[in-house]
């Protein structure tokens, strides 16, 4: 059995209950998971298994109630709040259904935002002007999110998450909110991203074409990991 | 970076920016204004009492520096006063309500005139007339009054003789015996100025007073001027401070109010920001940039409506009041807007800090 040094991901034994006043609700019962540096991996699931919360957890957005959770070696499970938001800045980058643009910010500040957070100097460096072509949105960067098509906001919301270099990109249904067309686009890119820079990517879905497009899929229920697909 | 998203915001939502800003700037301006008053009022009465031309001003027994009401004297000290040497001029004047908190001056013009160096009429002369009474320019101004205008006080009708240059003591004069006769208070005095031969004896001339009229204030005119202070007024401090308490209380919940609701429309936005990894004290650092340019705003404005209040007071009421533009008094004003408005932004900004980012990224 692995250690968790050959992996990005190593979670044992996750647990997370929600406390709302005297109820109770067992999100997490029990995830075991391995995810291997570069891969790409998409996670399906009926809606309240458990998808969303597993990647607050591994984000650094919400604690775990019991478990192990390393990520890069470092374990989350019993961290700090302030360490859990270094994990936010370092490690992770999050893209949201909802594409989670700051809507006063035009889209390069919106990434610069990101950089300002991290602590790193605001500029395109050579590897992330390419990345921002590999995007397709250079020529739409001093818009603000109102005048972006839902599309071109994910596109920049993407270029966020990654503008860091973090270990892990955690996408939530990112192709949710998108036609057909635009779903095919973000795909393609989260696809020639993980190809052509190595990033490793976790994406929760609820369509199977889209899951096509990761190495392997996982799929959960009730809290719990059902299977793991090549 | 922070300063841009801060600058966003505020243009974001521009209208409660600028009405909060305003609001911030009507309590600047209402201390502004307060104490520019109290300033002015001081230091016009200070003028217009050196105005007289005296040396040396007498009043009664423990009556305060600023009376509206008489505290007489009998007249006849006048007679004692005349017989110290060094006393060139002495006269009397009854200072009497009119209604309101107006006063009326009793002058004996003749006197009064060759100690002040006389009126500089700008209308009309001295009194003729049993019923005649001067006003100042500025009276004339605020009421309206020309020289042959009615003016009525005491139950009786008064005629506009004259209207004088504004700074000498008072702005409505009439015979001192008169004063004394419609108002019952015949060979009493409310204060007695004295001109000397020489004022550079100034004091020996009061210790000689002070020897007859032991209880008698007797102050040179530099020091009743200088007497002529905030402190010095009777309640008017606690005036001010009741009146900045009110103020600080008023920015206090307008900034409460404008922060909390920014930090209930930007749940969403707090919760991205986490989402990046924003610390607790860079979200409420973001409130509290705002707040800081929010009271600074308002603080700049309050000082240009200090200037309109100050020109509305010249053009409507110049008779009654006065006002000071007292720059000393911006920074205070400036720092004390910014404290009751950052203290406004402390509770929306602890909220803030503590939001949930999960429930905030999942709130419509
Ligand atoms: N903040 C919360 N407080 C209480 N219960 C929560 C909270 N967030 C999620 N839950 C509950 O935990 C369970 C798992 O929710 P989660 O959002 O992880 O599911 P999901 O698989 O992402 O679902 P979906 O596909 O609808 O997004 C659900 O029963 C949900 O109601
Ligand atoms: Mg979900």
């Amino acid at each position: 059995m692995n250690n968790g040094k050959d992996h990005l991901i190593a979670v044992t034994g996750l647990k997370k209950i929600y406390r709302m006043g005297d109820v109770e609700v067992a999100a997490l019962r029990g995830v075991d998971l391995n995810i291997e540096r570069g891969e790409f991996v998409a996670i399906a699931g009926p809606s309240g298994s458990g998808k969303s919360t597993l990647f607050y957890i591994l984000g650094g957005l919400a604690s775990a109630t019991a478990g192990k959770v390393l990520i890069d070696g470092k374990d989350l499970a019993g961290m700090s709040d302030s360490e859990r938001t270094r994990v936010r800045r370092e490690l992770v980058g999050f893209v949201f259904q909802k594409y989670n643009l700051l809507p006063t910010l035009s889209a390069l500040d919106n990434i610069g935002m990101a950089q300002f957070i991290a602590g790193k100097p605001a500029g395109t460096e050579g590897w992330f002007r390419q990345a921002l072509d590999l995007l397709g949105v250079g020529h739409r960067l001093q818009h603000k999110p109102r005048s972006l098509s839902g599309g071109e906001q994910q596109r920049v919301a993407i270029a966020r998450a990654i503008v860091n270099q973090p270990a892990l990109l955690l996408a939530d249904e990112p192709t949710g909110n998108l036609d057909t067309e635009n779903s095919e686009i973000v795909l393609k890119l989260l696809r020639d991203l993980n190809q052509k820079t190595g990033q490793t990517i976790l994406m929760i879905t609820h369509n199977p074409e889209a899951a096509a497009y990761a190495h392997r899929t996982i799929h959960m229920r009730d809290g719990r990991i059902l299977e793991s697909g090549a | 970076m922070t300063n841009k998203l801060v600058i966003e915001n505020l243009k974001h939502r521009w209208v409660r920016t600028l009405l909060s800003a305003a609001a911030v700037g009507v309590q600047v301006t209402m201390i502004l204004t307060l104490v520019g008053i109290s300033f002015g009022m001081l230091d016009d009465l200070g003028r217009r009492s050196r105005g007289a031309g005296a040396d040396i001003l007498i009043r009664a027994p423990g009556s305060s520096i600023i009376s509206l009401s008489t505290a007489p004297m009998p007249e006849k000290i006048l007679d004692f006063l005349r017989t110290i040497p060094n006393v060139a001029i002495a006269t009397a004047t009854t200072v009497q309500p009119m209604g309101g908190t107006n006063t009326v001056t009793g002058i004996d013009l003749d006197a009064f005139s060759r100690m002040s160096g006389g009126f500089r009429y700008v209308k009309g002369g001295a009194f003729q007339k049993p019923d005649d009474i001067l006003i100042d320019e500025y009276w004339s101004r605020q009421y309206g009054l020309k020289v042959g205008s009615v003016m009525k006080f005491w139950n009786r009708e008064w005629n506009v003789c004259g209207i004088v240059e504004p700074g000498k003591l008072s702005r409505v004069f009439l015979p001192i015996r008169l004063a004394q006769e419609l108002t019952g208070n015949t060979g009493k005095i409310t204060s007695i100025f004295l001109k000397l031969q020489d004022p550079s004896q100034t004091a020996a001339t009061i210790a000689a007073i002070k020897q007859q009229l032991t209880d008698y204030q007797v102050f040179s005119i530099d020091e009743y001027v200088s007497l002529l202070s905030v402190d010095n007024v009777q309640g008017l401090k606690w005036f001010i401070y009741v009146v900045i308490g009110v103020a600080v209380i008023v920015g206090f919940l307008v900034v409460f109010l404008s922060m909390y609701t920014a930090v209930l429309e930007r749940t969403r936005e707090i919760g991205i920001l986490k989402s990046l990894g924003a610390t607790p004290g860079f979200i409420v650092g973001i409130l509290l940039r705002e707040t800081v340019i929010l009271a600074l705003t308002g603080s700049v404005v309050g000082i240009a409506l200090s200037f309109a209040t100050r020109w509305a007071i010249m053009n409507l009421v110049p008779g009654s009041l006065t006002q000071m533009i007292v720059p000393n008094w911006w920074p205070i004003a400036a720092g004390i807007s910014l404290i009751g408005s950052l203290a406004g932004a402390l509770y929306p900004g602890w909220k803030a800090a503590r939001q949930d980012a999960i429930e905030a990224l999942a709130y419509e």
